[in-house]
């Protein structure tokens, strides 16, 4: 009785599926273009409203421009993992599919190779803004096909943030620059010792907080070890590295010393609005690795406005773990817009992608969504450049920056990232069995063996 | 309780003759008639899903990735990989804990202690007890978990109460978030038990107990050997009943810790729910509901065989 109720609950899901007969449908077809309703949903998190009101005011122009027109802004409120849920379960169905949809650059191989998403060559080769886009950002949308199936709207890099004021107290220096994971950590103890109530260091981990702790957090020390997630001369995943269980390692070590928020704290799914509304501006965390676009919280359109945070906070690169490679990591991810294969306007909903991405509107989007532009125009635009204190930091990284492996089964692995580093930050496991763990899931994944490998090449 | 049912349902009415000479069996089918929109729609909305249920176990289909266009048979993969992960087998010993803790122990046990007590009490306790007790049960599964997050917390009821008492307090949820979501099942799921136990108390004539007490039976020996034995079946019954209701226990687990910290409460519900909509894996989140529904069977079967010895 009991397990039925339950697949009850999952049948509502399956039972809409389409079987193997879902085709991608081609771009273009033969809908008309005359005035059309189109839906567009996006990720609604934290107390932001930065999205909402730049959608809000592109919809006015759009709907001024397309008399007859109608559009409707949904936006899906829901933490990490459960956005991506939630379109996926609208984009399943021609009744609930959005006409246009904001993916996560990492999800949207996964989406393609599941049928989700429109091919948008046809409507790009007729699109003179296309040349525009920096090249690296065009791959990040572009499937294993070859074809298009997204417009990039910004990227974005990862460093450390720090506070000057709680670094001045704890006698370092102002101009942190450390060079190994151990300079993190000696800094990170200094703090505990010697600034006491503020917490020392933070980085995202474990299954709450999703990607965000797999990409911010894990993927961050990864990438300066000599491993790597992915293989791609073998076009293996890798398995059983030693950096994998030193990144594990790293973990375990800042939270079993108290040198990060308590793992009970850590494990909310509201940690990365908490650090960005609460801990950096009430000036009660010292180092954060994060994202370039936190500040955006603290702009006057953000959520917190926090004025001074261009001369409390500095910003510096996360080391490699011994100083080695190009002694620096760095990793970027971004969103893109793209069109369901299910939607009933894909003509309206291209032309309202256009809209979205003139250089005025991606300008616009860039500095009040704190973006790293992948328009060269808007990265080229002296606004831009000056639009915040730590642009420029963040848009040198993009030199040494790593794109995750966009493949079909990365979420899935991404997923088993995050359930290793919450069993080790929790004392569950030790970093050793965690691996192991995460290697025979992978195995798992990505079909035996023999699609893995346990030696990494360069990234 | 069994005494009043068994005449009952041995006097009902034992298929009337249709008439002289008529054809019964054509008749039966004409009576049967108006049933069949309602079986059909039983066929088409519950069996069904339940088909279809099975089906998805035995494939890849899942939320995103090659799983979602393409769905492939994949055999016997999807348990395979279950029984050979050790998050899925840290689930089923979770989900017999929580099942051993918090139904047959604590709602049984808690339950027949409260209507023993209930029967020798006075109306004014009686009627207290119950409210307390039933509104419980009543409460909404998310608000009841909610108010136990609270009492549960760091700085909770639950610790200042046990400060008070000079007792060291700990961080329920997080230290031992097991015996918490058992604790908040319990406290959630006696009233149940106790309204069984208290009709089924009902039912034993006055006399027996008080002949046991002029033979000199003390009330541990006449509970032991004069009142269970009379309401087996009740307890056969209710067994049943909350087991089955506290495998598939999920709302008040993922409100209160989510499956973790880690995966120390992560039952078997919520691991499939985390397989199946937060990882999207659709097929195999399906085999591990089949594997709750043949938990349940398991246990059904115990308490059936332990119903019928009673009967035979």
């Amino acid at each position: 009785m009991a397990a039925a109720a339950a697949g009850a609950l999952l049948l509502g899901v399956s039972a809409c599926s389409q079987g193997s007969t879902t085709k991608q449908p081609e771009a273009g077809g033969s809908q008309s273009s005359g005035p059309a309703h189109i839906k567009i949903a996006y990720q609604q998190w934290g107390p932001g409203v930065v999205m909402k009101n730049f959608l809000t005011g592109v919809k006015t122009e759009y709907e001024a421009a397309h008399p007859g027109s109608q559009v409707e802004i949904v936006p899906v409120v829901a933490s990490e993992n459960d956005y991506y849920t939630k379109i996926q379960l609208m984009m399943r169905s021609p009744n609930t599919a959005p006409d246009i949809v904001y993916e996560d650059t990492f999800l949207i191989n996964s989406d393609i190779t599941a049928g989700y998403l429109r091919p948008l060559d046809d409507y790009i080769k007729n699109w003179d803004q296309w040349s525009q886009f920096e090249d690296t950002a065009k791959g990040a949308a572009r499937g294993q096909d070859g074809k298009t199936y997204g417009v990039p709207d910004g990227t974005d890099t990862r460093a450390l943030w720090y506070n000057k004021e709680i670094f001045k107290k704890a006698g370092l220096p102002a101009d942190w620059q450390p060079k190994t994971w151990d300079d993190v950590l000696s800094a990170a103890r200094t703090i505990k010792q010697k600034v006491p109530g503020v917490i020392p260091f933070n980085m995202y981990s474990g299954k709450p907080m999703g990607e965000a702790s797999a990409m911010q957090g894990f993927e961050m020390l990864l990438y300066g070890t000599k491993d790597t997630l992915y293989n791609y001369d073998q076009k293996k995943w890798v398995v059983g590295s030693q950096g994998f269980k030193d990144s594990l390692n790293f973990v375990k070590t800042v939270f079993s010393e108290g040198l990060a928020p308590s793992p009970k704290d850590a494990l909310s799914p509201n940690m990365g609005s908490k650090v960005g509304t609460e801990l950096l501006p009430q000036q009660k965390l010292a180092i954060d690795l994060d994202g370039s676009w936190i500040y955006g919280n603290w702009l006057k359109s953000g959520a917190k406005p926090w004025p001074q945070w261009s001369t409390v906070l500095g910003q510096t690169a996360m080391p490699t773990q011994d100083g080695g490679g190009k002694g620096k990591v760095s990793l970027s991810g971004g969103w893109t817009w793209a069109i369901p294969a299910k939607s009933k306007n894909p003509d309206a909903a291209w032309d309202f992608i256009k809209t979205l991405q003139t250089q005025k509107n991606a300008a616009k989007y860039a500095t009040d969504g704190a973006q790293i532009a992948v328009r060269k125009d808007v990265a080229a635009d002296a606004a831009y450049k000056s639009s915040s204190a730590s642009t420029q930091f963040f848009t040198d990284l993009v030199s040494v920056t790593v794109y995750r492996p966009a493949l079909p089964e990365y979420p899935k692995v991404s997923n088993e990232i995050i359930t290793a580093m919450e069993a080790v930050m929790t004392g569950q496991s030790q970093p050793d069995a965690a691996a192991k763990n995460y290697d025979q899931a992978v195995e798992g994944i990505v079909g035996g063996k023999d699609s893995t490998t346990t030696q990494s090449t360069g990234q | 309780m069994t005494t009043t049912v068994a005449p009952t349902s041995a006097t009902a009415p034992s298929g009337k003759s249709t008439g002289g000479g008529g054809k019964p069996k054509a008749a039966k089918l004409v009576r049967m008639l108006p049933l069949s929109p309602a079986i059909g729609l039983m066929l088409v909305f519950l069996a069904g899903p339940i088909i279809y249920c099975v089906y998805a176990a035995f494939t890849n289909m899942a939320l995103t990735g090659t799983g979602a266009a393409n769905v492939k048979f994949v055999g016997l993969d999807n348990f395979r990989k279950a029984f050979s992960s050790g998050a899925f087998t840290n689930s089923i010993w979770l989900t017999l804990v929580f099942t051993l803790i918090s139904a047959i122990i604590g709602q049984n046990t808690l339950g027949l202690g409260l209507a023993l007590l209930m029967r020798r009490s006075t109306k004014p306790v009686r009627n207290f007890v119950g409210t307390a007790v039933i509104g419980a049960w009543v409460l909404p599964e998310v608000v009841a978990a909610y108010l136990l997050s609270a009492f549960f917390n760091d700085d909770g009821t639950l610790n200042v109460m046990l400060h008070a008492v000079g007792l060291p307090g700990q961080d329920w949820l997080y230290g031992a978030p097991i015996i918490a979501v058992s604790l908040a099942n319990i406290w959630r799921g006696t009233a149940f038990s106790m309204l069984v136990y208290s009709a089924a108390l009902s039912e034993i004539p006055k006399e027996i107990e008080e002949s046991a007490e002029m033979d000199g039976a003390g009330g541990w020996r006449r509970l032991l050997f004069v009142t269970l034995p009379m309401i087996t079946r009740a307890v056969m019954t209710n067994l049943m009943l909350i087991t089955l209701q506290t495998l598939s226990v999920f709302g008040l687990i993922y409100a209160m810790t989510r499956g973790g910290p880690g995966t120390k409460s992560q039952t078997l519900p919520l691991y499939m729910y985390e397989q199946a909509f937060s990882f999207s894996q659709i097929g195999y989140g399906t085999a591990i509901a089949l594997v709750m529904l043949a938990i349940g069977a398991v246990f059904s079967l115990i308490y059936l065989r332990g119903l019928n010895s009673e009967a035979a």
